[in-house]
This record gives structure tokens, C-alpha cells and sequence, in this order.
């Protein structure tokens, strides 16, 4: 299991990366896919919805159970990962590379307050 | 405390994702859940079922004893070793476990009972030897270990991993099982594939367990279980029936005897009296999405409810078994509330897959 040290964290297993022109990517983290098992579905938010901070907004099923994948900040939407949603299993194979979706932060400074790499690995221990 | 079975320690060196299954810490996974999956479908896979517990059931009313206890009739196993799948029913004609029963002779079966249930089963296996005074000891088998090994390559893969096998086993009709020294060699299965179901001593289950690995038999856990039997059309206890459920109600008709009008099974006046309120049938989504458990189904003659749901591997298709109102057909167009959206399905015949190939 791996953590990387550049991305931005959530307590419900999202990752965030933030991009040079300030957007978000977002997807969910290594140790979320393993306890998941075998993704096979995915459903993702359009763009242009706005999203609130922990709302749900997007489902993936892997062959086990159906979770919800949460906003970690407010903001809009601005894309989706459509090779994520032909290829689900990507998520197993790279969770990191498998991002899902897009926001435009509602308040860019709200990044700083989700968990680092160390605070998400000692948030799952 | 979850309980262990002997081969724990085995699988979790694997690396096996463990988890607690009715109280028993589980291979839920060795790493890809459809990876195992296909193992089983196209080759030979290999699950730790020593969770289960078998019984014996000893003495001169043996026979007298099951015919009153399960559903299905013993009366009609006349082959050594053959086997019967039955419902035990409480008063009200509910499941109190479905099990398998082996014939050894009129005096002495073979009963594999599911792990949840075990101690239910027994209790409730004592009560009803006392209340009819059935001359039979049932005796309790922890003392052994089942390995189901299931696949078109499961046969031939046991006997090279194992010495001796192959004479004992390879005369064997499905559905009929054989001593072989220490071991019990069951052609059954919860796969919808070829296969053992093997039980032997637990201090052997880890050396066994190792030989079938390398004569190339992939250990498989029970996610892979799960989505195998759902293909198969294999009801899952706790899911598809419970003691609120009728067989008659649960796909389980033809797992309930009535031809001998003199015999009296427990719980079977219940059945006559209700009859067959719902039916089971298999689902397709035809929309994107996941069927699961417990979804609400809409259908032309009212309302059903999915009982297990899954994506099947085989089909990469979702699916599912519903218990469905009376009147509703294969082939006819059904909705299915998943996560709050009415998705389209196709109602089928529940048994998706058998010996490798689709049936949808």
C-alpha cells in the first residue's frame, strides 16, 4: 500500500491533487480500492454540478459492495474520467493514476485543511 | 474472538485478505476476487469451507430420524455415499438451515451443515431427537477440516496431488461422495462446476492444502465463492432464505418431498397450508449499474425484492435472484430500485452459468 507524499487526503479514502492552474483531481486511494476488491462499476458526476464539502457525489461498486465517493471541498465540477468508467479496474491496478473526477474549489485555501499523506496513514492504522 | 480454521495460518501467510464470516476469521480474497472466479470457471480453484461443520448421525432409527427432520426425503438415497440436498424447517415451515446429507448406510449419514447455523443445527438436532425418541447419536465433527476444490481441472488436479485418490474417487457420479482412508471424497460443490468437496483430519488440511497448490489448484476465498454459487443459481443461507422463508417461496421446491403421503417432516403441514405465495427468478440489469441484495423489484404483477446480487464475472454482466411475485415470466421487462434510480432488467431463469458456459 502506498501513499504519496504530493497528494491531499480525505478520512473517506479520496485523494487530491492540486493542479497549477488551482483545479482539483480527484480519486480514491490505494488502501480504499484494496479493501474495495475488484471495481467493476462507476458512476460520476457530469460537469458543471456544484458539490458541496462531503457530499455524495460519486458511486463505485467494486464486485463486493457499492460506496459512495465524497466532494472533499466545496466547488464545481469541471470534469470526469471516462477511461475510468470503460476500465474500472484501473482503480485496482493504479488508484493513484485513476483519477475520477474534477472540481473547481469553491475557496482554494480549503485544500489546506484536508490530511497529508502522514495524517491520512495514521487516520487509517 | 473469531474462530480459526486449521487452515488459518495458511492463508493468511498467502496474503489473504481476511474477514469474519459468521463468526470464523475468512479468506475473503487471495488478491483479485475475479481472478479466483475465472480460476474455478475455466481450471481448477481451491476454498477453505472448514468453517462448515460436519455431523454424523449414528443407530437404528437413523432414517427414521431425517425423514422427520429435513424436507427432502432420505428414503429415496439407496447408493453408498450418495447425497441429498434438504431444507430443515422450523413449525411454521421456515428454514432453520439448508444442508447436505450423506448416505453411509440406513444407520449411519454424513450431515454438512453451514457455519452460522452449526450450533442452531445442533441444539436443534438434540431437541428433535428428544422429543421423539429416536434411537441416534449425533456426534460433532470439528475434528474436521472440507476443502472444496471445483473446476473442470478440479478432479484431475486432486488426484495428482493426492495418492490414492483417483481409485477412489474416479467412479464417482456427481452428487455421490466415498471414503478413502482418513479422507471423505464428495463429487458436490457450490460452484455450478465439476469438483470435490473433500473432508479430512485438520492436522492434514494444511499438508493437503499445499499438494493441491502445486499440482496447480488456485486457492480461492469466499468472494469468489459468493459470486461462483449466484452464477450457479445456488441459494445462499441468510441471503436467499432464512426462517422467515419457505422453500416453496425460496427456488427450494424441488428440494421438498411430498410423494410419500405417510411421512411427516417438521414443518411440512405449514408448507401445505401456505402453499407458494412468490417464486425465484433470475435478473439481468440491462441498464449500468450493480444489483445487489435486498433491492426493491417492480414488476406487471406488483412488487418483488432481489435476495443476492452481484456483478457475475463470467457474463460481466450484473445479476441477480429475486423473489418475485407469481405470474411473472423469463423474458419479461422488470425495474429494480438501485440507490434511489429505477433501472431496467430482464427477468431470466436464476441459474446464469453451469460448467463454464452462460445460460442467459
Amino acid at each position: 500500500m502506498t501513499t504519496p507524499t504530493d497528494l491531499r487526503y480525505t478520512t473517506s479514502h479520496e485523494w487530491i491533487r492540486t493542479e497549477a492552474d488551482g483545479t482539483l483531481t480527484i480519486g480514491v486511494t490505494d488502501h480504499a480500492q484494496e479493501a474495495l476488491g475488484d471495481v467493476v462499476f462507476l458512476e460520476l458526476p457530469e460537469a458543471g454540478r456544484a458539490v458541496t464539502a462531503g457530499e455524495a457525489v460519486a458511486v463505485i461498486e467494486s464486485v463486493k459492495a457499492a460506496s459512495d465517493i465524497y466532494a472533499p471541498v466545496a466547488g464545481e465540477i469541471i470534469a470526469n474520467n471516462p477511461d475510468a468508467v470503460d476500465a474500472p479496474e484501473t482503480v485496482n491496478a493504479d488508484a493513484y493514476a485513476a483519477w475520477l473526477f474534477k472540481i473547481k474549489p469553491a475557496n482554494p485555501a480549503d485544500v489546506s485543511a484536508l490530511l497529508d499523506a502522514a495524517g491520512y496513514e495514521a487516520a487509517i492504522a | 474472538m473469531p474462530q480459526h480454521t486449521p487452515l488459518h495460518a495458511t492463508h493468511v501467510a498467502a496474503g489473504a485478505r481476511m474477514v469474519d464470516f459468521a463468526g470464523w476469521d475468512m479468506p475473503v480474497n487471495y488478491g483479485s476476487q475475479i481472478e479466483e472466479h475465472h480460476a474455478v470457471r475455466r481450471d481448477a480453484g481451491m476454498f477453505d469451507v472448514s468453517h462448515m461443520l460436519a455431523l454424523d448421525l449414528d443407530g437404528v432409527d437413523a432414517k427414521a430420524f431425517l425423514r422427520g427432520l429435513i424436507a427432502n426425503d432420505v428414503a429415496k438415497l439407496v447408493e453408498p455415499g450418495k447425497a441429498l440436498y434438504s431444507c430443515m424447517l422450523n413449525a411454521d415451515g421456515g428454514v432453520i438451515d439448508d444442508l447436505i446429507v450423506y448416505y453411509l448406510s440406513d444407520t449411519s449419514y454424513r450431515i454438512v451443515v453451514n457455519a452460522g447455523t452449526a450450533d442452531k443445527d445442533v441444539a436443534w438436532m438434540q431437541e428433535r431427537l428428544a422429543a421423539t425418541g429416536n434411537r441416534a447419536t449425533l456426534t460433532v465433527r470439528r475434528d474436521l477440516a472440507m476443502i472444496a476444490v471445483q473446476g473442470p481441472n478440479a478432479r484431475a488436479k486432486t488426484w495428482a496431488a493426492i495418492p490414492g485418490s483417483e481409485a477412489a474417487s474416479s467412479s464417482l457420479k456427481p452428487f455421490q461422495a466415498a471414503a478413502c482412508g482418513e479422507f471423505f471424497i464428495a463429487r458436490t460443490g457450490y460452484t455450478g462446476e465439476d469438483g470435490f468437496e473433500l473432508t479430512l483430519p485438520n492436522e492434514l488440511a494444511a499438508s493437503i492444502w499445499a499438494a493441491l497448490a502445486a499440482a496447480g489448484v488456485a486457492p480461492c476465498g469466499l468472494g469468489a465463492r459468493d459470486t461462483l454459487r449466484l452464477e450457479a443459481g445456488m441459494a445462499l443461507y441468510g441471503n436467499d432464505m432464512d426462517e422467515t422463508v419457505s422453500p416453496l417461496d425460496a427456488g427450494l421446491a424441488w428440494t421438498v418431498d411430498f410423494k410419500d403421503p405417510s411421512r411427516d417432516f417438521f414443518g411440512k403441514a405449514a408448507l401445505v397450508a401456505k402453499g407458494a405465495l412468490r417464486q425465484v427468478l433470475g435478473l439481468v440489469l440491462e441498464d449500468k449499474g450493480v444489483l445487489r441484495s435486498h433491492q426493491k423489484v417492480f414488476t406487471a404483477q406488483g412488487e418483488g425484492e432481489t435476495t443476492s446480487g452481484s456483478f457475475s464475472p463470467s457474463l460481466e454482466k450484473s445479476i441477480a435472484v429475486a423473489r418475485l411475485p407469481l405470474g411473472v415470466a423469463p423474458g419479461d421487462s422488470v425495474e429494480v430500485d438501485i440507490r434511489g434510480k429505477r433501472l431496467k432488467a430482464r427477468v431470466v431463469k436464476a441459474s446464469f452459468v453451469r460448467n463454464g458456459q452462460g445460460l442467459i
